[in-house]
């Protein structure tokens, strides 16, 4: 029998009925249509469902859509929105941190939740906070730069402008 | 500022820069199209129920309580299908002799491997479709299952199935002759079995297809996540008596690909019949578990090796034997015999002995399909050959890098053929290899490691030297009777803005396809970037090619993009000319504006000839022609293959207590002709190598004896992470070929084809105090320790 549910997705609070069995990885790309966040094994593995949940990154494929009832959830759509991630995904941008970009939502949420943490990271320290976020295109090391690009920007004091409507 | 200008100074002069993707934005913003985000009305889901067991016949399914499963609309066993969808047979007729059964999208009587689709169901949801798959009673009758590659060549071995005579797909010699002559007369020999592990290409989007048969039209469109959309729009068109111009295929975004997903699978085809039969849109989306036991595996190889050496350290010949094992039947329609078939054609390929013997087997076995996954048949050539050369080096007294440069083709000696029929346009082996030993400190490392083991610390350098196929020619699959095209068609076209349209048969998976396209094609007309639109992956709207794979995106799609471009700006030109009385050659073309060639006076922009040729053809000449589009093909002439070459290094260090290795820093110098675009190039090189050491330390598909996948989850199977990897330091060299005007070659599966090999032979170095060796990947380790005798 669905269950109603109330949580806040990207600053929208909204109410939805939903299976106890549905995932919340499958609530928000099926019934919310927020595609950015992404399943690669369903099993918590590969990192490329990861959203922020409360402000900590988690993952979406791990959790029942029911369990984030009361939960504040920002996803890629929504930390794009705001212009949370637009620093770290101009970094991306211009390393070409990815390839296929289906890990690309989950490293950049695996990316903002380390440097949340943790200011300064060493590439060692990068390189272990991205353990929980398989690639299987790049190869990690432009990742690791832009990240790595993105920490001393952020200890700079450098703005993160928009990025989606900036030219290519 | 005094330096003289170069090719990069002049106005959209892109080829040769590092520019970054636009096509990557969206990706990076969380609105990628990917097939598995796909939703079209009334659209249903399929669910397959899969064989348990390696090998068994099936001897009664009973589906009446999944039919009466909530939101179900359609239970469909091998039966139904099989009379819509012509069965496929894995062969290619230039491989004389090979065998396969036939195929359908699920079987009659006979399951093959552990995790074949067996019944499908489309139901309203995916979780509804799952559901009544537990539904379903299949009652087996368990066969035998082959799994072990000696065993399923004994004479009145048990067969892999019933249809075959016995389990040999495929097998081939190459021999110039008198090899065991000098193998009894060489100063030295060494030799070596190696095996090589099955591992998977873990694409971190799984399969996905969407099918969508309209019976009003009869007309279907396919939303497929593959490479090879032109490919599949045939194969559904003749697999189902559709006529080609009413089958479209579309691949959108794709997450990652890597060679998986252009080969056919049982699921994909029945998805097709499945939307026939509903006459909706029918999806699957393959879960992590049901890829792993159906997409394809690759390598699965073992090598006996030998190479012969005369006293002064020269290779004098090779003689292997190479036994791969490939499932059940061969991988339609590029088959599962190509990576064998490169194994012993590329062995020996960057050296310059002239004498080789070689012996492949294809072996079916009761396991899952293994066919062309990135870098096919390399690393295994690679590995077998640069080991060889290793263990040659210790045996004559050589160092590693010298035996090389003894031995490697010199870089004066182009064009010249190998033992094995290759034809080498122009390499750059000598010339990478002095590049990779300034660039690892060569001397330096082999002093740091003298002195560390004193210390008890044991680090490993490894080497490889390495040639790849790229660009090829019909003599990959046309000629063997596979209508797979080896040319790229293109339409480049002016908007009536002035902005410029590129259509064109290459596709994207993320290595910059599109972004590569576009600078050759704004390059070449004088246009900035940011005005030239290029589209990939829509048989309806793209024309037909082979797309991208075995690395000929850059150089047969680029070439294509390169002549259309010109063509286009020849009729620019001539139009320009005719508007401005003046002649086409006074002309050219910066910045999307029409300039006097020598004065660089501005005369009329694009947009105001694409204007007037649109809108205001009244006010031109009658005898004006006003062609602004431009269709074009290209296949590639000359050389049957651009090879490419470059050479690999991996330094490592071994913990001899726990057997682990940490990589601590890889190389690779890439000679892949003309460079389009550095930064794309050397992402698909790191990428590439990743993959590769991936396999050299960590992936591998583990069976039991009875069949079964004991490691089919991304929880059990190791995929390379971010901390276990190195950085890897870029160098090029760049030989273009002269088969064309651009000169590219391709890069895509250079990393891949070296990357264990380097791996083998640096782990190997670090073992050699200890008196052992390995010749298995991947490297694991309990491998490790096993070799150290601590196990």
């Amino acid at each position: 029998m669905p269950v109603a549910i109330t949580l806040t997705v990207n600053g929208e609070t909204l109410t939805r009925l939903v299976e106890p069995r549905e995932t919340l990885a499958d609530f928000l790309r099926r019934d919310l249509e927020l595609t950015g966040t992404h399943t690669g094994c369903e099993m918590g593995v590969c990192g490329a469902c990861l959203v922020m949940l409360d402000g900590l990154p988690a993952h979406a494929c791990l959790m029942f859509a029911v369990q984030a009832d009361g939960a504040r959830v920002e996803t890629v759509e929504g930390l794009t929105e705001n212009a949370a991630l637009a620093d770290l995904q101009r970094a991306f941008h211009e390393r070409n941190a990815l390839q296929c970009g289906f890990c690309t939502p989950g490293m950049l949420i695996a990316a903002q939740g380390l440097l949340a943490r943790k200011a300064m990271p060493s590439r060692e320290e990068i390189r272990d906070a991205l353990s929980g976020n398989y690639c299987r295109c790049t190869g990690y090391e432009a990742i690791i730069d832009a990240i790595e690009t993105v920490a001393q920007g952020r200890a700079a004091g450098e703005a993160a402008l928009r990025f989606a409507e900036e030219p290519a | 500022m005094n330096r003289p200008l170069n090719a990069l100074d002049r106005p959209n002069s892109y080829i040769g820069r590092s520019v970054s993707r636009p096509n990557a934005k969206r990706l990076l913003a969380g609105r990628g199209r990917y097939v598995t985000d796909l939703v079209l009305p009334r659209m249903l889901h399929a669910a397959f129920l899969r064989s348990p067991y390696a090998h068994a016949r099936i001897v009664a399914i009973d589906v009446d309580a999944a039919r009466a499963m909530p939101g179900v609309r359609l239970v469909a066993t091998g039966v139904h299908l099989a009379k819509l969808c012509k069965p496929w047979t894995g062969t290619l007729d230039h491989f004389k002799g090979m065998t396969s059964v036939p195929q359908l999208p699920l079987p009659l009587e006979e399951v093959l491997w552990a995790g074949q689709a067996v019944v499908a169901v489309v139901a309203d949801s995916r979780a509804e479709a799952e559901d009544a798959v537990e539904a379903i009673v299949i009652e087996f009758e368990e066969l035998p299952a082959v799994v072990d590659i000696d065993l399923a060549r004994t004479p009145g071995a048990d067969r892999a199935a019933a249809d075959l005579e016995n389990n040999l797909c495929f097998h081939s010699r190459l021999d110039t002759g008198g090899v065991d002559t000098i193998f009894a007369d060489a100063a030295h020999v060494v030799e070596e079995e190696f095996h090589f592990g099955r591992h998977t290409a873990v694409t971190l989007e799984p399969r996905a297809i969407v099918a969508d048969y309209d019976r009003s039209e009869g007309r279907l469109t396919v939303h497929h996540a593959t490479q090879t959309p032109y490919q599949f729009q045939d194969l559904y068109s003749r697999h189902y008596g559709i006529p080609e111009a009413r089958v479209r295929v579309i691949a959108p975004d794709i997450g990652g690909s890597f060679g998986m997903k252009l080969h056919v699978y049982h699921e994909d085809m029945a998805v097709v019949g499945l939307s026939m039969l509903t006459g909706r849109p029918v999806k699957f989306v393959a879960d992590r578990i049901e890829s792993f036991v159906s997409d394809i595996h690759a390598r699965d190889h073992r090598v006996r090796a030998r190479m012969a050496l005369d006293d002064a350290g020269a290779i004098l010949a090779m003689d292997i034997e190479d036994v791969t094992a490939i499932g059940p039947f061969s991988t339609y329609p590029r088959t599962s015999a190509v990576e064998g078939n490169q194994v012993i054609r590329l062995t020996g390929a960057p050296y310059r002995l002239r004498n080789y013997r070689a012996e492949l087997s294809v072996v079916f076995q009761n396991k899952v399909q293994t066919s062309q996954y990135r870098a096919v048949g390399h690393p295994i050539a690679c590995a077998v050959t640069e080991r060889l050369v290793d263990m040659a080096a210790a045996k004559v007294g050589l160092d590693p890098a010298v035996i090389r440069e003894r031995n490697l083709i010199p870089d004066d000696a182009y064009p010249c053929e190998s033992p094995t029929g290759f034809r080498f346009e122009a390499l750059s082996h000598q010339q990478c290899l002095a590049r990779l030993k300034t660039m690892m400190g060569y001397e330096r490392l082999r002093d740091e490691q003298a002195a560390l083991r004193a210390r008890g610390i044991h680090r490993g350098i490894g080497i490889a030297s390495f040639v790849e196929i790229s660009n090829p020619s019909p003599a990959f699959y046309g000629i063997g009777g596979a209508r797979i095209s080896a040319q790229d068609g293109a339409i480049v076209k002016v908007t009536p803005s002035g902005e410029v349209r590129c259509l064109i048969s290459v596709t994207e998976q993320g290595q910059g396809t599109e972004t590569i396209i576009g600078q050759i094609v704004a390059d070449q007309l004088g246009i900035p970037r940011e005005r030239v639109q290029v589209v990939t992956g829509d048989t309806g709207v793209t024309p037909h090619g082979g797309a991208t794979w075995a690395c000929r995106g850059a150089g047969i799609g680029g070439e294509t993009a390169l002549q259309a471009a010109r063509r286009l700006r020849a009729n620019i030109l001539a139009l320009a000319a005719t508007i401005l009385q003046a002649k086409p050659e006074a002309l050219t073309l910066q910045d999307g504006i029409v300039v006097d060639a020598v004065t660089g006076v501005e005369r009329v922009s694009l947009a105001e000839i694409a204007r007037i040729a649109y809108f205001r053809s009244d006010t031109l000449p009658p005898d004006a022609s006003a062609q602004l589009s431009v269709a074009h093909h290209y296949a590639p002439q000359g050389y049957p293959f651009a090879f490419t070459n470059g050479i690999q290094g991996c330094h490592v260090e071994l913990d001899a207590e726990t057997g682990f290795v940490k990589i601590l820093k890889h190389w690779v110098v890439e000679d892949c002709g003309r460079i389009i675009n550095p930064l794309l190039v050397e992402e698909q090189i790191r990428g590439g190598v990743v993959q590769g050491l991936g396999a050299a330390f960590f992936e591998e598909c583990l069976y039991n004896e009875s069949g079964q996948l004991t490691n089919g989850s991304l929880a059990d199977y190791l995929v390379p992470m971010a901390c276990e990897m190195p950085d890897i330091e870029i160098g090029h060299v760049e030989t273009p070929t002269a088969d064309t005007t651009l000169g590219a070659k391709g890069c895509g599966e250079a990393g891949t084809a070296a990357a264990s090999a380097a791996a083998l032979n640096a782990v190997n170095d670090a073992l050699a105090p200890f008196g052992t060796s390995i010749a298995r990947i991947p490297m694991t380790p309990a491998r490790l320790l096993k070799a150290l005798g601590r196990i």
